[in-house]
């Protein structure tokens, strides 16, 4: 019975995911095709557009990877009896990152680190800790403490406790976490262009300073569109994570 | 079988023990019930014999060996375990939360595969049907029954259960006990049932230790706790109308007498010979040795002279074996009837139970202590 409206809800996560892309590959097309001026037909070209989608995509992917394998571990260590003391603070070190504006922080970076995407990675990982490690820790926090100690009292290995129903009861908290954290990733994934890291900032950029609406119009909209995306793909995933 | 030997519990921050000095023997192949108010330490108690709680002092013995030489892990694999419907995996379908433990110990695929089948039909499910079922797919009962299956995976001796029916209702959790005690006829484990409701100690227990504020204030089979309460505690527990109450507890089978038969061809004499020779004051009906569901009693054999026939009666209901001396009361009050008729699973109608028996055998309750 359940899976019926879960199947309808996957057919229009498609669509949409479907109708995005159309957008973004329509859009693009017509910039190309039909630019302002010779201004912008020198600066947009399907090569060049792909290159920096596929920069832009490069830092994303990059970068949340790491703040998953480093925040998921952590927020599961955090919640084992011995380390759970550490929690709350762990949590306000990384709230700290994330109340710093990520400008600033890319900002920041470039002192420490000098140019290029390492920088904006480096960033924007340290940006996307907290909704992944937050997420963690409530996700995990909130399984049913009664069906964790039917879990150890039929005697069930601590590793298998974790493994096996811990963080299978939290996954869906877990996947919301990292939902969050790449959709704000792919929208700060721009101020990498201020860094010399690419991406589709570079569009913003350069239509500013060349005056040239098109370009500023796909340099935005593009990144939004990658966003709308990810986020319908990660409602799927989530659907099916649900317990 | 189990031994507690002068355990103690107190909690961190809590000014006295949860349970105070406690000395229990449980024996092989008994359900014994904890039962007390929340707050008495029954939890606490049966906790302790899986490791899931540590004894503040004292020790516990299981066939002799006390479980602080016992590895946590291998001893809790040992032991059933079935809390409250929650403790279901929910995100794992029947068959997967039924795994467990063999998984745990390293069974085969295939083992554990014939195994769940082999339970879930013990517990009356259809493997076909509920295998791959998720725990929210199934009923409160349905549910209950798969944590039974699961608990016994691996067939441990010992099961711990803490209110496996308390989130049923009513009428699903008299189903389930029942259940519970014909599944427990053929597995016949040793059982630590917690619960705080003391109709439900009396139906299931074979001992029932009552506990208050840490302290087992008694120890005794439901009829011997109904007849001599400990103290008043005990007795408030029960709630009065005991007499009532032991009449769930006594069955027809122990209640009725046998019935001789009579041969359809003989006459009212040797009818009444019979009668005088049984001792009881009817005779079943039978034709070539097959008892039919008709009888003759000394009354209607003063209506004929000679042939049976005037003399015979129908017999129009029996109760089982298995129904309680309640049952039987309220029965006789319904037909009214001073006696009734008890059959066996076959409907052959064995024996008959007279309202002076069932009268005799309460106040007998009442006074002595066994069952």
């Amino acid at each position: 019975m359940q899976t019926r409206p879960e199947g309808r809800r996957d057919l229009s996560n498609l669509g949409k995911i479907a109708g995005f892309l159309a957008i973004g590959v329509l859009l693009t097309v017509y910039v190309v095709r039909s630019p302002q001026d010779s201004m912008v037909a020198r600066l947009v070209s399907y090569r060049k557009i792909l290159e920096l989608l596929g920069q832009h995509l490069y830092i994303v992917g990059i970068s949340s990877a790491l703040a998953v394998l480093t925040a998921v571990p952590t927020g599961v260590f955090l919640t084992r009896p011995r380390l759970k003391l550490w929690a709350p603070r762990v949590v306000s070190l990384v709230n700290i990152g994330q109340t710093v504006p990520s400008l600033a922080i890319i900002a920041l970076s470039v002192g420490l680190l000098g140019i290029g995407a390492r920088t904006a990675i480096i960033a924007m990982w340290i940006y996307s800790l907290l909704p992944i490690l937050h997420n963690t820790l409530v996700g995990i926090h909130e399984v049913d403490p009664a069906i964790i100690e039917a879990a150890n009292g039929m005697g069930m290995q601590p590793g298998h406790v974790l493994m096996k129903v811990e963080v299978p009861l939290a996954l869906a908290m877990i996947l919301a976490g990292i939902r969050t954290a790449v959709t704000i990733n792919i929208g700060s994934a721009i101020l990498a262009a201020f860094v010399g890291g690419g991406g589709l900032g570079n569009l913003i950029i350069a239509g500013n300073n060349i005056s040239r609406i098109q370009v500023l119009v796909l340099g935005a909209a593009l990144p939004v569109l990658m966003a709308l995306s990810t986020d319908a793909v990660f409602e799927m995933i989530e659907q099916r994570t649900k317990v | 079988m189990i031994r507690f030997e002068s355990v103690s519990k107190r909690y961190p921050n809590e000014a006295t023990d949860a349970v105070d000095q406690l000395s229990l023997h449980i024996r092989a192949g008994e359900i014994c019930m904890l039962v007390g108010p929340s707050g008495c330490g029954k939890t606490t108690t049966m906790k302790m014999v899986n490791k899931l709680i540590e004894p503040t002092s004292g020790t516990i013995h299981i066939d002799g060996r006390n479980i602080d030489a016992v590895d946590t892990i291998k001893l809790r694999l040992n032991i059933g375990y079935i809390i409250q419907e929650i403790g279901l995996f929910p995100h794992m379908t029947v068959a997967e939360n039924i795994a467990t433990v063999p998984v745990e110990l390293g069974w085969s695929k295939a083992r554990i595969s014939a195994r769940i089948d082999e339970l879930l039909e013990l517990v009356d499910l259809d493997p076909r049907l509920y295998r791959q079922k998720k725990p929210r797919e199934l009923s409160g009962g349905q549910k209950q029954r798969v944590g039974v299956a699961r608990a016994l995976a691996a067939d441990p001796r010992i099961m711990l259960m803490d209110e496996p029916f308390g989130a049923l209702d009513p009428i699903t959790r008299a189903k389930m006990q029942d259940e519970f005690l014909k599944i427990q006829e053929k597995i016949r484990k040793t059982i630590v049932f917690v619960t705080h409701d003391i109709e439900e100690a009396m139906k299931m227990g074979d001992r029932i230790a009552v506990l208050k504020a840490g302290r087992m204030v008694q120890l005794g089979t439901p009829m011997e706790i109904l007849a001599h309460p400990a103290d008043p505690f005990v007795s408030e527990l029960i709630g009065g109308r005991q007499a009532l109450k032991m009449m769930n507890l006594i069955f027809c089978d122990r209640l009725m007498h046998e019935v001789a038969m009579v041969d359809r061809t003989q006459n009212a004499d040797a009818a009444r010979r019979l009668i005088a020779e049984s001792g009881a004051s009817r005779l079943i009906l039978a034709t070539n040795g097959v008892r039919e569901r008709f009888y003759v009693d000394s009354q209607s054999l003063t209506q004929t002279q000679d042939d049976l026939g005037a003399a015979i009666r129908p017999i129009a209901g029996a109760l089982r074996m298995r129904a309680s001396a309640q049952d039987a009361l309220s029965e006789m009050l319904r037909t009214g009837e001073r006696f009734l008729f008890v059959e066996d699973d076959s409907h052959q109608v064995k024996g008959v139970v007279d309202l002076e028996d069932l009268f005799k055998r309460v106040s007998e309750c009442e006074h002595a202590d066994q069952a």
